[in-house]
């Protein structure tokens, strides 16, 4: 029978089960609990989207950790920690806050495997949420994965349904180099699967074929495989039959079997709700002209978001984000082999 | 405090071994046998010695740019930090992270750190793990005056607070931040007084004075071991160089660092504090610095002829555990 969870309920049974399975995994971050010092309910938030509710009832104060509004240090601290013998999941409760912390991830996380001749091990997960759609405009809204991506040592996930959300997580968790963990926002309620009880490990590094086809390839990350999966629907009922990957992880990236993929069907749509400069669709575009040139039939077309701020007006907000429409539109100019 | 003869002469050892190493690594410098940036911490010794004597390996620490002297008291092998600053394939970080990058965690020795700032929220992960583990072990995050305006500093420092962390906030206030004075740039004057903002015992040292850092450490550390929370220490002295070398340092007053050499040297106030007290002789003192000098012309001979790093091989290598 099916087991259907939404994206938030699976994720925080990864986080139980892992520090069931585990006492060095802890949870630092902002209001993960919620009420500490404060002379009402304690637990009182589980962070700020719901993700932690309840472990620290079951866990208690030392390890589901609230932390004061200071990213800098309690990041750096989950840092430091995870190379003294914990598995701290940090959650950086919107990744827009990244500005404030980011030296702890760029220049020490990322850093400390290499520059310390390989000998030291630092298993630290950023928890963050990501994304537009809640109409929290500009400073709260961002799909930012291709910074991390950009930045060796780090890998990053960015699971888009809740099945993948907690065998990826488990797999983050469980993985002894840092990993930043993309959550999008609208899919805590919106994503629902059904996920098992029992704990899974989803390896990092593969692609899921969300549906097989052999006239374009679409690769969408996170949200956008849904979007990207409505599109596919709609143009197999117009004879258009659409391969739909995702990568799941962008750091590792699968590139074989977008490749693959690519070979076969000779086009390729990359669906990406971050910026279009220096995003992972301009990466993944520019490593299919790098290796399977030779297989285009058609210019490769990118659906990302425009390059802009994320708007607050509703209206603006609904033309930023890249759209099934959009998706679909793109599909049909390559399917013109233009 | 009253100090036992194997307690000096293993802190006399240290600071003489950093002073030496970085008397070396300035003329090593000058020749032009060594790449990068170095920042040498020749005057500072009795602060990372004076701190770390009080440490064992399973304590940690964090350092700054100026790591040299940490490194060195935290047990560091010097051959392996000469190999380093060389860049060589068998250096301590096998030639991968250089002067502002050596660690040796098994030593708990976190890392120099070429971030301004960026040890402070580290050590509160390494005192957070210390205290969630119940290790009983303490951490110490070196900072220079530079990095007492840091935010990530502040930060931490309420965050040790508010966690009650086991950990010791040492900062090395040498007078400069790269080239700007202390005076101007710590606002309040000293770097004590932010001890009592953020709720902590806060002690301000002479940094010439290796028995005064060593006593004050000792305390805190103790503090520390039993569960009272972090301690911050302001060590007052100059340093022998520039910010980096090849610093022409004109921002210094005229005659300051040779004044600074004849006065207030902890070298020489450590040995005229031993000697007048029957502790060591001159002899035995004399005795080390042979030795040191010999080790650290070891080092270089070995560094000198020691093997680069494989570029086929070792460029791509340890980014991850597994990718």
């Amino acid at each position: 029978m099916a087991r259907i969870l939404t994206y938030r309920d699976a994720l925080r049974e990864a986080l139980r089960q892992a520090m069931e399975e585990d006492p060095t995994v802890i949870l630092m971050g902002e209001d993960i609990a919620g009420g500490k010092g404060a002379p009402g309910e304690q637990d009182a938030w589980g962070g700020d989207m719901g993700v932690t509710k309840g472990l620290w009832g079951q866990f208690g104060d030392a390890r589901v950790i609230d932390t004061p509004i200071s990213e800098a240090s309690y990041i750096g601290a989950a840092v430091g920690a995870a190379t003294c013998g914990l598995r701290p999941v940090a959650e950086l409760m919107f990744v827009d806050f990244m500005g404030v912390c980011f030296d702890q991830l760029l220049n020490q996380a990322a850093k400390f495997r290499y520059m310390f001749g390989g000998k030291a091990k630092t298993p630290v997960v950023i928890r963050t949420q990501y994304g537009a759609g809640y109409r929290t405009a500009a400073q709260h809204s961002q799909t930012l994965y291709s910074m991390f991506a950009h930045v060796p040592g780090l890998k990053v996930v960015v699971p888009s349904t809740a099945y993948d959300a907690k065998g990826l997580l488990i797999s983050a968790i469980r993985d002894d180099d840092p990993v930043i963990f993309f959550e999008h926002k609208v899919l805590y309620d919106e994503a629902r699967d059904d996920v098992p009880e029992a704990p899974y490990a989803i390896p990092f590094g593969e692609a899921n074929f969300v549906r097989e086809g052999d006239d374009v390839t679409i690769v969408a990350l996170g949200r956008m495989v849904h979007f990207a999966a409505k599109a596919a629907d709609v143009l197999a009922k117009n004879g258009v039959s659409c391969e739909l990957i995702d990568p799941r992880t962008i750091s590792p990236l699968d590139e074989d079997s977008i490749l693959e993929s690519v070979e076969k069907t000779g086009r390729l749509v990359v669906v990406d709700e971050s910026y279009p400069r220096c995003s992972m669709a301009a990466d993944i575009a520019g490593l299919v002209v790098d290796k399977a040139f030779h297989a285009l039939k058609a210019p490769i077309r990118q659906v990302t978001a425009p390059h802009t701020p994320v708007p607050f007006a509703p209206v603006l907000e609904d033309a930023f984000i890249p759209s099934p429409a959009k998706i679909e539109a793109a599909v049909r100019s390559v399917m013109k082999g233009a | 405090m009253q100090l036992n003869r194997d307690v000096l002469t293993e802190s006399y050892r240290k600071m003489r071994t950093i002073r030496a190493f970085e008397e070396k690594v300035h003329d090593l410098f000058e020749t032009g046998a060594l790449p990068g940036f170095v920042h040498l911490y020749a005057g500072e010794e009795a602060s990372a010695v004076g701190v770390c004597a009080h440490l064992d390996d399973e304590d940690r620490i964090v350092s700054t740019h100026r790591g040299h002297g940490h490194c060195i008291a935290k047990g560091c092998d010097v051959e392996g930090m000469m190999l380093e600053l060389f860049g060589r394939r068998s250096g301590v970080c096998g030639g991968k992270g250089g002067s502002m990058h050596i660690a040796d965690l098994s030593k708990g020795m976190m890392g120099a750190n070429a971030i301004v700032g960026g040890g402070p929220p580290l050590a509160c992960g390494a005192a957070l793990a210390a205290k969630t583990l119940k290790t009983g072990k303490v951490a110490v995050t070196f900072t220079g005056d530079g990095g007492s305006n840091q935010g990530t500093t502040l930060e931490s420092l309420n965050l040790a607070s508010v966690w009650k962390l086991p950990m010791l906030f040492v900062f090395e206030n040498n007078g400069y931040a790269e080239s700007t004075g202390s005076g101007w740039s710590v606002a309040g004057g000293d770097i004590l007084r932010r001890a009592h903002a953020f709720d902590m015992p806060g002690f301000q040292v002479d940094g010439f004075d290796f028995f005064a850092v060593h006593e004050i450490a000792g305390e805190a550390v103790e503090r520390a071991r039993r569960g009272e929370g972090p301690t911050l220490i302001e060590v007052k002295f100059g340093r022998f160089y520039g910010h980096h070398e090849g610093d022409a340092q004109t921002y210094r007053a005229k005659g300051e660092v040779e004044r600074l050499r004849a006065d207030h040297d902890c070298l020489k106030n450590f040995r005229q504090r031993v000697t007048e007290a029957a502790l060591l002789t001159g002899s035995e003192l004399d005795a080390i610095d042979a030795e040191v000098d010999r080790a650290i012309e070891s080092a270089v001979a070995v560094s000198r002829k020691a093997a680069d790093p494989d570029p086929a091989v070792d460029l791509l290598t340890d980014v991850y555990i597994r990718y």
